[in-house]
């Protein structure tokens, strides 16, 4: 513990039953990138996905239960203050996210807190239809307001942030239904954090498709638009967060003495 | 229904409260809200004409809906504290979900870090059945 170069960004990756594509993924990223630590943080699999992501070379972190992607990756970014680690960027497990891309994100860094590999950005073919890309357009102008930036994928999982957005995050990061990605993001803003988009290119999912029904996509579209009426309503939290060490407690308040 | 009968059950919600106290199944700051609602109940059981009396002063013609009033009331208020109690108890649990799989990597690295010992430690998982089945 503590014996990182402070200057490394850890690749974190959430993964809930994802035992068919994470040992590839993880490979593609060592090829690509084999100077960056890959976390694991296992979602309370019941199939053998921390296993094969640790042969395949990752640190793995399992939860005891499921906790959803918010949860997971707040685990992941607290793993990353204690360990020393400068900044995360999120990859997801299933491979959509192409390795290439990574360090295109992780450069947005240099210009802001946050930065976001976004699919709408001119770049791929990546396409959604009816009220779910309403909900998408929706969220993108409204947090795009907030950030005074033009931001085109605010839904998007693929963003890595620096130091300073960690240590906003393992304050406030929600564990609930789209907290990871829009509701997390507003509150970012709001505490003074800065974003940048990049645009990336993404591959169709491996495995499972997403949800195309219109049914299921006006129930997104109404989730979303209540989830970010919260994101906006939530009071913002002070910035200036003190890095924990190794022994501090879950609150992440140091240990009393 | 006859004053015999709301005492009884009066009386029988405080003795439930205090035993439950008592064997630490009802925490402390939970058991006084409904030690005092048992014995407000004993209360106006014991005299009746209270309740006519207060659906009197705040201009409730029939004095039950008074009583069923501030029931519900009642019962909102309890259970708007009941989840806001188990929200901040699933927060709890997830961070405590949170530092034990830190501290289970932490502990795997410490304890031989090599790839050999995953495969040793699923074997070691309570969800492994089959290999429970084997050791038996």
């Amino acid at each position: 513990m503590g014996n990182r170069p402070p200057s490394g960004i850890l690749i974190v990756m959430p993964a809930w039953n994802e035992a068919e594509a994470i040992g590839d993924t993880i490979r593609d990223i060592r090829r690509v990138e084999p100077g960056m630590d890959i976390l694991v943080v296992d979602d309370g699999s019941r199939d053998d996905t921390a296993r094969i992501a640790a042969e395949a070379g990752a640190v793995v972190l399992r939860l005891p239960f499921n906790l959803g992607v918010g949860g997971a990756m707040r685990t992941g970014f607290k793993y990353a203050i204690r360990h020393g680690y400068s900044g995360v960027i999120q990859v997801d497990s299933d491979g959509q996210h192409m390795p290439e891309e990574i360090a295109k994100v992780v450069r947005g860094l240099e210009t802001a807190d946050i930065s976001i590999g976004a699919r709408f950005a001119g770049k791929g073919d990546y396409q959604a239809k009816g009220p779910r890309r309403w909900a998408m357009s929706l969220l993108a102008m409204v947090i795009s307001r907030v950030a005074g930036t033009r931001l085109t994928d605010v839904t998007s999982g693929f963003r890595a942030v620096n130091q300073r957005g960690l240590h906003q995050y393992i304050d406030h990061f929600p564990a609930e239904y789209l907290g990871d990605t829009v509701d997390s993001l507003v509150v970012a803003l709001k505490s003074g954090c800065t974003v940048t988009q990049v645009p990336v290119e993404m591959r169709p999912r491996q495995a499972g498709t997403p949800s195309q029904s219109p049914w299921k996509a006006s129930i997104y579209l109404a989730r979303s638009g209540l989830v970010l009426c919260f994101a906006l309503a939530r009071r913002s939290t002070p910035r200036d967060q003190h890095a924990p060490s190794t022994g501090d407690i879950a609150g992440e308040g140091p240990v009393p003495v | 229904m006859s004053v015999a009968l709301s005492l009884f059950s009066s009386i029988l919600i405080v003795v439930a409260v205090l035993v439950m106290l008592r064997n630490g199944k009802l925490r402390e700051k939970y058991a006084i809200l409904w030690l005092v609602i048992g014995s407000l109940s004993i209360v106006l059981a014991l005299f009746p004409s209270m309740l006519e009396f207060a659906a009197d002063a705040v201009g409730v013609i029939i004095p039950a809906n008074l009583l069923f009033a501030l029931a519900i009331l009642l019962l909102l208020g309890v259970s708007l504290h009941v989840s806001r109690e188990l929200t901040i108890l699933e927060d709890e649990t997830r961070i405590l979900a949170e530092e034990v799989s830190i501290l289970r990597s932490a502990v795997e690295r410490l304890s031989g870090s090599n790839a050999t010992n995953v495969p040793r430690d699923r074997t070691d998982h309570p969800m492994n059945f089959d290999q429970q089945r084997k050791d038996q």
